[in-house]
């Protein structure tokens, strides 16, 4: 792979909207994943108009009985819960906390990866070793326990399971950040950029920054994708927020319910859902994957 | 530097300077007691085979030495300012490209890959100078046209530039302040010959068209002698010899200059074979006790493996570090002998 290759795909990810969009059509999979994405911010976007009953509103059929645990049908297309709740109802509106949650804790954390990779990268020495340390300490924090104590503390909040997910999930991203930052700042350009007199934040957020937002692009896929699974995760084993709806939280209600192995619809829709949109995620950044790391394009 | 040189203004001096790393092997001498003036549009050549610490002196007076090199000097002045006692920031702020501009080795890679060149050099003015960006542009387009590039090239990426475009635009970029003195750090390495000459001539114009002095620092014997007044010969660390340009080629003194002369092919005398100097560079480790040159030089004396020789004034501002430099007369001839050279091995 030549350099000037390199360079090409390197000032395209600096490029605006058109060329971003010109990665992601590049591939047939992450042209799909995106598409998948529109489609599912647009529900998140519309939910409550799309949603034709409320989340946890009792249903009743036409003869007047609680339509508990029905199979998808064409009055309820997803089917109901134990408690006759509807559960396309349930999906459309959990997709928009899924989504924030995800897009907010997803670029939080990729905002702290990159600073304090590029900050330990860069500066090396004390300040990588404390901060390389610091991160280490966090790949030794298990996630449950460590969300078990902060909802125990601060009850169940949206807010502290976006926290939570944030905290331990900066911790890859910076390391990834760093390794590139600590290759690009031996590079000449570097040199002689600081030959011109630039002070060390201009080096890094000018000159080094937008040569690793290919990478940086990637990692904030990865980390929204995560984010996703682990507040699936999180809200499956209660630890979600008890006052919004989310996908792993309808899981773990079929879970309360004791239904898991009658209510097969109960499960399929939130975890399809749940796939569908981290596959599609992945596979964008599959897209930003091969700009940062060329060898990976087909020839 | 003796004081028979007579530079009326100097706008660098250099008294002295050395620079050390530490290492894991120990303590290495970089540089060593190198002592010189640059004067007023004056071109000062460094001349030295790979690793003889060309490129460590040139990072110490820019403040560009990584962590674990220490250097000192006597004397270190840009027009009577002390560089040694300015802080890092007033250093960066008003020394840095202002005044002293680097175009740094390997130019071809000093561009970022991904911002337009111009952009670059606007960036680089502005953040400097408060001018606008408009401003910035014209003078960007000013400068590309003195180092002969068409301003629309501002444009471009780094990639679509071939090495001596790439060339040419750092150096366009060094100029862009109109600074005192610009080093150049082997401006046409990796360069073909024909854009070789290419740079070469536009330098030779552009010295006509500034004030700036120039130190350039090459491995190419051929450069230097095209391109400086004065020139330096630089072995392990230390300035063997430092003369005028036509002093320096019309008698030359130390022993290793006489061996570099022999080593490059000269118009004149084509056919003759090519006498290399055995051995190779050395690294200065530990203290300095003896000539770095001793180990290889056909003429050395017991003197030279004991003490370090101290720069011997020739006159006419020659300076020659060597205890046999009043001998050059007699050691000429010899040196043009190959069989002195082979006698070593």
């Amino acid at each position: 792979m030549s350099v000037s290759a390199m360079s090409r795909w390197l000032h395209s990810a600096r490029l605006g909207v058109g060329e971003h969009y010109r990665i992601i059509q590049a591939n047939t999979l992450s042209r799909i994943g995106f598409r998948v994405i529109v489609v599912f911010l647009l529900v998140s976007l519309f939910a409550p108009w799309i949603a034709p009953h409320e989340p946890w509103e009792m249903l009743y059929d036409s003869e007047g009985k609680l339509a508990s645990l029905r199979p998808p049908s064409l009055e309820f297309p997803l089917g109901t819960t134990h408690l006759g709740y509807d559960l396309f109802s349930q999906l459309v509106l959990a997709a928009r906390t899924t989504l924030v949650i995800g897009a907010v804790s997803g670029t939080i954390s990729i905002v702290i990866g990159a600073n304090i990779g590029l900050i330990a990268g860069y500066y090396g020495g004390k300040v990588d070793e404390i901060l390389m340390r610091l991160t280490d300490i966090l790949y030794g924090m298990p996630f449950l326990p460590f969300i078990i104590v902060l909802i125990a503390l601060f009850g169940r909040k949206i807010e502290f399971v976006i926290l939570a997910i944030v905290l331990i999930i900066w911790r890859t991203s910076a390391r990834v950040i760093r390794a590139q930052t600590i290759s690009i700042k031996q590079r000449q350009f570097i040199v002689a950029a600081r030959a011109r007199g630039a002070s060390d934040l201009r080096i890094i957020y000018r000159h080094i920054l937008p040569n690793v937002l290919p990478l940086l692009l990637l990692y904030a896929a990865f980390n929204i994708a995560w984010s996703i699974i682990t507040e699936a995760s999180a809200s499956f084993l209660g630890f979600g927020d008890g006052e919004t709806i989310s996908w792993g939280g309808m899981l773990y209600e079929l879970w309360l319910s004791g239904k898991t192995r009658v209510a097969w619809w109960w499960f399929a829709a939130p975890s399809v859902c749940i796939v569908l949109l981290v596959t599609s995620l992945v596979f964008v950044s599959r897209a930003y994957e091969e700009v940062a790391n060329p060898r990976l394009r087909k020839r | 530097m003796s004081d028979t040189i007579n530079i009326a203004e100097p706008v660098l001096e250099v008294k002295d300077l050395g620079v050390r790393y530490e290492t894991s092997q120990g303590m290495v001498h970089a540089v060593s007691g190198v002592t010189f003036d640059v004067g007023k549009n004056e071109v000062f050549g460094i001349a030295g085979e790979s690793g003889c610490g060309k490129s460590t002196l040139i990072r110490a007076l820019l403040r560009l030495l990584p962590d674990n090199a220490d250097s000192t000097a006597d004397r270190m002045r840009y027009l009577g300012m002390d560089l040694f006692a300015m802080s890092d920031a007033d250093f960066r702020e008003k020394i840095l490209w202002q005044e002293i501009s680097l175009v740094p080795q390997s130019a071809m890679n000093s561009l970022n890959p991904v911002y337009r060149v111009g952009d670059q050099v606007i960036e680089a003015i502005r953040a400097h100078r408060s001018i606008s960006k408009v401003e910035a542009a014209e003078r960007v387009a000013e400068l590309f046209d003195v180092v002969g590039l068409q301003s629309d090239l501002m444009q471009s990426f780094p990639h679509e530039f071939s090495g001596g475009m790439r060339q040419r635009a750092m150096i366009a970029m060094s100029l862009a302040l109109d600074p005192g003195l610009i080093v150049m750090d082997e401006p046409t390495t990796g360069l073909d010959v024909l854009v070789q000459e290419r740079i070469l001539r536009r330098i030779r114009e552009i010295r006509a068209e500034i004030s700036s002095s120039i130190i350039l620092i090459t491995h190419d014997i051929a450069v230097i002698a095209e391109l400086s007044d004065r020139i330096a010969i630089m072995y392990g660390g230390q300035f063997m010899e430092q003369a005028s340009a036509i002093e320096l080629f019309d008698n030359p003194s130390h022993p290793y200059t006489l061996g570099l002369k022999n080593a490059f092919p000269s118009i004149q005398n084509l056919g003759n074979e090519l006498i290399s100097i055995p051995g190779s560079p050395p690294t200065i480790s530990g203290p300095i006790s003896c000539c770095p040159f001793e180990p290889r030089c056909p003429f050395h004396i017991e003197q030279c493996a004991i003490s370090l020789p101290q720069p011997l004034d020739c006159g006419n501002g020659h300076e020659v570090r060597c205890f046999r430099g009043d001998e050059a007369e007699q050691l000429r001839p010899l040196a043009a002998d190959k069989n002195t050279w082979r006698s070593l091995n």
